[in-house]
């Protein structure tokens, strides 16, 4: 049993990861999508008369019930079965994290970025802050995120959702290779 | 409690992403260098299982445990595939996580996540008060 403990390797987690396309569909036709608990969050607690949050969000409350249980899993996951060694990426990427500045390897994400003193400086605000706003407004503007295109768009072979992830990449490594570097001399 | 089944779909969807460490910085900045094979192994893989899986309940016209026949709708293009997605992308290379990882990271011991799930809320609202105005 001690595997359980280990980090799953690829080849175990997609395939699980497919299945759940399917499974959400057999179990009420529900299309896998994340960041739609976003829109659903907003259209409970702040709709503002905004036509784009006046729906009936209850219809859709499996939805949050899905993120909650993705919290739990994350719990399971990372504090019960976690085997509490630092995230085995490849030299390089270490290295090119270090020249960003960043010297803390120890959890799942680095503790020198996310904590709560940086949330107040520039550089957390922007990881965690503009980074958190840019993934809301912008899933929700490409109409879904890595699962609700990637994953559920994918497997469904629809073309809009090959665009949008094309594009996530473009923005991604826009954002690694161009202006991370940049903000992270700056902050 | 009808709902209960998809909290549990969710608990074993949130405990592999954070099993196979994708809810992890390092391993989305590691994907977005090239530097390793595992992000795409995982994304990739999941495509080709939900793939086959949407073939064979199309092919053998399966319907859901209520009954009904299974639908899967077309996602329609428009302008926000280009600008939001690019704008996605560069918050998830920026922050290292995506909407299921920021609910995973929080489960996993890091309540600063916290403060990134309120950004991502306030993006979403923030998108959806412009919505009239953005180029769709």
């Amino acid at each position: 049993m001690q595997w359980i403990f280990e980090p799953w390797p690829w080849y175990v987690s997609g395939p699980i990861i497919g299945l759940t396309v399917p499974i959400l569909l057999i179990l009420g036709n529900k299309l896998l999508g994340i960041s739609s608990s976003l829109r659903h969050t907003c259209a409970a607690i702040a709709p503002a008369k905004i036509p784009f949050l006046q729906y009936n969000w209850k219809e859709e409350s499996w939805n949050l019930f899905f993120a909650a249980g993705i919290l739990v899993g994350g719990f399971i996951g990372g504090v019960l079965l976690s085997n509490g060694q630092p995230v085995a990426i490849s030299a390089e990427t270490i290295r090119d994290i270090q020249a960003l500045g960043i010297q803390s390897f120890d959890g799942l994400i680095p503790s020198d970025v996310y904590n709560w003193e940086t949330l107040f400086s520039a550089r957390g605000f922007v990881v965690i802050v503009l980074g958190g706003f840019m993934i809301g407004f912008g899933s929700r503007y490409a109409g879904g995120c890595t699962s609700g295109h990637a994953i559920m768009g994918l497997s469904s072979l629809q073309w809009a959702s090959l665009v949008t992830v094309i594009f996530f990449f473009i923005g991604g490594l826009l954002m690694t290779w161009i202006i991370a570097p940049w903000l992270y001399t700056v902050f | 409690m009808k709902n209960i089944k998809f909290l549990f779909v969710g608990v074993i969807f949130g405990l592999v992403l954070t099993k196979t460490e994708a809810v992890s910085w390092f391993r989305i900045q590691e994907m977005f260098r090239f530097q390793s094979f595992h992000m795409y192994g995982i994304i990739g893989s999941a495509v080709v299982v939900g793939a086959i899986s949407v073939y064979l309940l199309k092919h053998f016209r399966l319907r859901s445990l209520d009954n009904e026949p299974i639908i899967i709708p077309s996602k329609k293009f428009n302008k926000g595939s280009i600008i939001g997605g690019t704008i996605f992308g560069m918050g998830w290379a920026l922050s290292g996580a995506c909407p299921g990882p920021l609910y995973a990271l929080l489960g996993a011991g890091y309540p600063v996540i916290i403060a990134a799930i309120l950004s991502a809320l306030l993006g979403t609202w923030v998108y959806s008060y412009l919505r009239p105005k953005l180029p769709h």
